[in-house]
């Protein structure tokens, strides 16, 4: 008995019922060859749609699904699922999309109905020659690797140790902590940074679990989600680790302020960040807990908000989301401990959204912290002062003030160095320059690399709360794999035809996953089944015609061809 | 006083410059005067030139500001602390100075005789609260004085009687409440009259006071220190005995009625409901609302001093646009419940085309009894 075919066509409510007449198209496909039943329906993706597949599998005996609605991409794993859930090979299942690449892209409704027909019959036609594939697992090795030991790498790795599971920590200094290490006070609620971070500290280098290297860094990585290779060095050894999976924690660097040359750091003692501030007021600073520049007290404290944030000037268009805050808690210590001081912070937006922040800000106000909106455009010297040029946006009017201090808010970059772990850990970078998430909303802690994450200022800047959230969101995926000791494995992969291959590997230059390699004593290519991800880019380069990718194989497209013209 | 004193004494670094104030300002939609940059001005100049700032007298400390601010400023406060600077320079509008000579000689604004406050009363058969009663009524100075307003407590003694009120007044021993001095930055002379009402007071065992404006009823229920008894605007007071049956109104008072809502009854005090009781208890009365009404009611400018002096644009005349929307919503009475409304509505009203009559509403309560 041949194969019996099951069509759905979806209007997906208008979107494709106001253009394609689904109706026709519906007519049409019950015409075709081996279709056994074909049907119509308002949302194919809704549990009444799904039953109805379902139904029908059972009912006329179907083996083979083909869906006409959306986008494989938004639902193909939905339907996927359907056809498993009644007995057949999720692999069963070939889509035509009709509103992406017709209903959404054309408006006379009978070329685009003509379309829609003919997609439906390449996909039948397809669907015709369709071929189970076997989902396979790998085994994971049940350890983890966390690079960078500032305060998400440290939270990460906590976690996952207190979990049961073996951490490599790898710090490239030779401390942990990271930017935390320098600062002092922590806004909104003054609390001093100090005991936090020991804590953390002791609790990491105590840990049974926790395999700490410092001054080391990674320097290749192998392998796949459940099994990474990770080459590590230190000043003397070189070390393999095994993982199942790795959280990325590498932090930030602070824009150098200058690229701003009109604020004249660099060339004036008394222009100083907001990073050396910490620096100038903590008890072990210069001052021993007093502010003193060249041996004074200032009189006029001013901060600059904003310096290499919102800037397309220097390429930085984002918001360092800290700097505000970080602003306010350092104009509040200065009032603090000179409270005879006038301090002025100067800025563009005061952005004071997390929480207790407003409240934050009204008590720095309030303790008579002067904002004045207008972020500054030079400074220069007058005598042993310094003058600041700005504009005064709520007057109107153009200003110059005096200070014996300027304190830059420099905003949060990507780490000058993230190229090098980009590259290893094969990891895109968003437009701004940070490793980018697998999704902004609702996979903000994946990477597109399965089995790496993403925790702390390396994804973008974050002040302390929201870097442990996200800390322990990564170490909570990553332990997702870990836990279940197995991984799923693409069923879609290449399929290398020995009696064709020469062995010349031009496949494996054009294979981004490093999946394929040499069979040292056959003399032709084997593929990793776990590592391919089934891409065809492969397929397409070898002059051999020696590799065919399963589910899209030649005899299985031109199907499609032939039933197109 | 000067910028930073000023900033200290009320709080303007708290401000965000977010420009509710300004945006919420009655004047700001006919003057130049805007409080937040006021605000802002003092706390960054080294020294603010008020002086020169002939707007600060613009403001009728309606307190919309206040009610706005989202930071729990007070806007109009401040615009009495940066009037009493001025006041303490000698700079100050003459009609202002001659009213504030007049409040200290004669205890009134209206450069009245002190001895005729009372002559309104005069074959009213009111007591004076010597003689004892339970009610005090505090009358104030233009229902005193002002022919027009005199009608308003003429009605309120009425209406008192037919309700069989024990009540008193205190004669020509009453002195203004000082709040209008307060409010243009004479904070000594209403610390004088205050402690002229209260020794005044004194001796007699007043369980309520009930006045006829917002404004004195503002001064005694939230500025007067020590008073041992409970204060009533006379809305509340008269809602009171409609509630209780003892003032029927029986007479049907076939008028179409809109109500301005004082804005030292409404927006400082937060009493929106009686006086709209008490209009939709005369039988035959329709009531129509006003878009901008409670908390949104347009300022009459009548407050914060301006009885005495113009304001940087007297053209434009926020009374008359109010005028104007009652008209436009078809009432034949705009009422309200404040002399000062009263008396500015009254005088717009005689500008505009088409005919409405501006009335307190205890003049519509007598229409009914
Ligand atoms: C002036 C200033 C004041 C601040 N004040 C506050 C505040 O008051 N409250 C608050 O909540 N936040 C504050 N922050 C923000 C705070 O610094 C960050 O939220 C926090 O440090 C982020 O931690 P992290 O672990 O992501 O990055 P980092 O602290 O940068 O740590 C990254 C770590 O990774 C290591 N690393 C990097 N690359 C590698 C590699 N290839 N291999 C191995 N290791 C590597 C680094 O050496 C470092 O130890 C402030 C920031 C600044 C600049
Ligand atoms: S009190 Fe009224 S008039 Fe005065 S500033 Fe405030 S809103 Fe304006
Ligand atoms: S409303 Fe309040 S916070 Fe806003 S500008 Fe006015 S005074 Fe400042």
């Amino acid at each position: 008995m041949g194969p019996r075919i099951g069509v759905y066509v979806c209007h997906c409510g208008v979107n494709i019922a106001a253009t394609v007449d689904v109706e026709a198209v519906t007519r049409f496909a019950q015409g075709l060859p081996s279709v056994a039943i074909a049907r119509d329906y308002t949302y194919m993706c809704s549990d009444p749609g799904q039953a109805l597949i379902k139904e029908d599998i059972e009912k006329f005996g179907l083996t083979k699904v083909v869906v006409a609605s959306c986008s494989p991409m938004m639902h193909e794993p939905t339907f996927r699922g359907t056809i498993q859930e009644a007995g057949l090979n999720p692999y069963c299942l070939e889509m035509a999309n009709i509103r992406e690449q017709c209903s959404w892209v054309h408006g006379e409704k009978d070329k685009a109905t003509r379309k829609a027909i003919q997609l439906v019959a390449a996909a039948v036609g397809k669907a015709f020659l369709l071929e189970p594939l076997e989902e396979r697992r790998a085994d994971v090795t049940p350890a983890a690797l966390v690079i960078g030991g500032g305060i998400a790498g440290m939270q990460a790795a906590l976690d996952i140790a207190k979990a049961g599971f073996l951490v490599y920590l790898v710090e490239k200094e030779p401390r942990l902590g990271g930017h935390l290490a320098q600062l002092g006070k922590t806004f909104p609620n003054l609390e001093s940074v100090t005991p936090l971070l020991s804590k953390a500290i002791e609790e990491v280098e105590g840990h049974p679990n926790i395999d700490l290297l410092t001054s080391a860094e990674v320097v290749g990585v192998e392998g796949y989600i459940g099994n990474f290779k990770v080459k590590v060095t230190d000043r003397t050894t070189r070390r393999e680790l095994k993982v199942g999976t790795i959280v990325v924690a590498t932090g930030y660097d602070l824009f150098d302020a200058q690229l701003k040359p009109e604020y004249g750091y660099g060339v004036y003692e008394k222009v100083i960040t907001g990073l050396e501030f910490e620096r100038l007021v903590s008890s072990s600073g210069p001052g021993e807990g007093e502010i003193l520049v060249k041996g004074k007290e200032p009189q006029d404290v001013v901060f600059i908000q904003c310096v290499g944030s919102r800037d397309k000037s220097v390429g930085q268009e984002y918001c360092s989301r800290i700097c505000c805050m970080y602003t306010a808690k350092q104009a509040f210590l200065v009032k603090e401990m000179l409270p005879q001081a006038r301090v002025t912070v100067l800025y563009m937006d005061v952005r004071a959204y997390g929480k207790g922040f407003e409240e934050f800000y009204d008590q720095v106000r309030g303790e008579g912290v002067i904002y004045r909106r207008g972020n500054p455009s030079e400074i220069y010297k007058k005598g042993e002062r310094l003058v600041i040029r700005a504009e005064d946006t709520l007057l109107g009017e153009p200003i110059q003030l005096e200070a014996d201090l300027v304190v830059l808010a420099t905003g949060i970059t990507p780490r000058r160095d993230s190229l090098k772990i980009a590259n290893l850990l094969k990891l895109p970078r968003s437009a701004d320059g940070f490793f980018m998430e697998a999704h902004p909303k609702l996979r903000p802690v994946d990477t597109v690399m399965n089995g790496v994450y993403l925790a702390g200022c390396c994804q973008g800047p974050k002040d302390i709360p929201d870097t442990v959230a996200q800390a322990k969101a990564a170490a909570a995926s990553a332990m997702a794999p870990l836990c279940q000791g197995q991984v799923k494995v693409e069923a879609v992969t290449s399929i290398i035809d020995e009696e064709l291959c020469s062995g010349c590997g031009i496949c494996a230059e054009v294979c981004v996953y490093d999946a394929l390699s040499l069979h040292e004593r056959k003399g032709v290519m084997t593929i990793n089944e776990v590592l391919c991800k089934g891409c065809g880019a492969c397929a397409v380069a070898c002059p051999s015609k020696a590799i065919k990718l399963s589910h899209f194989t030649p005899t299985q497209i031109l199907a499609q061809v032939d039933a197109l013209v | 006083m000067e910028g930073q004193d000023l900033a200290q004494a009320y709080r303007l670094f708290e401000c965000i410059q977010c420009g509710r104030c300004t945006g919420g300002c009655p004047m700001s939609l006919k003057t130049r005067f805007n409080i937040r940059r006021l605000i802002y001005e003092a706390l960054v100049y080294e020294n603010i030139d008020l002086q020169s700032k002939e707007v600060l007298w613009d403001c009728s400390t309606c307190a919309t500001c206040t009610l706005r601010c989202p930071k729990g400023l007070d806007p109009t406060d401040i615009v009495i602390g940066m009037r009493s600077i001025l006041v303490e320079g000698g700079r100050i509008p003459p009609t202002i100075r001659d009213a504030l000579k007049s409040l200290a000689i004669r205890g009134n604004p209206l450069t009245m005789a002190k001895e005729e406050r009372a002559d309104w009363a005069e074959g009213l058969g009111v007591k004076e609260i010597s003689e004892g009663a339970k009610v005090l009524y505090f009358v104030g100075c233009s229902p005193s004085y002002d022919p027009r307003v005199q009608r308003v407590a003429k009605a309120l003694v009425q209406a008192f009687k037919k309700a069989d009120v024990d009540f008193g007044i205190l004669g020509n021993e009453e002195v203004c409440c000082g709040s209008e001095a307060r409010r243009v930055g004479e904070t000594g002379l209403f610390e004088m009259l205050q402690e002229l009402n209260l020794e005044t007071l004194e001796p007699y065992p007043v369980e309520l006071m009930v006045t006829t404006s917002p404004h004195c009823y503002n001064a005694f229920q939230n500025e007067y220190q020590g008073l041992d008894f409970k204060v009533q605007h006379y809305t509340q007071f008269v809602a009171g005995l409609i509630d209780e049956g003892k003032l029927p109104l029986s007479k049907e008072v076939k008028r179409i009625v809109t109500y301005q809502d004082p804005c030292f009854l409404g927006k400082q005090n937060k009493i929106f409901e009686e006086p709209r009781k008490i209009l939709k208890s005369i039988p035959g009365l329709e009531l129509r609302e006003l878009d901008r009404s409670r908390e949104r009611s347009l300022c009459c400018e009548g407050g914060g001093g301006r009885m005495w002096a113009e304001g940087t644009n007297p053209e434009e005349r926020l009374a008359h646009t109010r005028v104007q929307e009652a008209m436009d919503l078809g009432a034949e009475v705009l009422a309200t419940a404040c002399p000062f409304c009263l008396l500015t509505l009254e005088d717009a009203a005689k500008t505009v085309a088409g005919e409405i009559e501006v009335m307190d509403i205890m003049e519509l309560v007598v229409e009914a009894l």
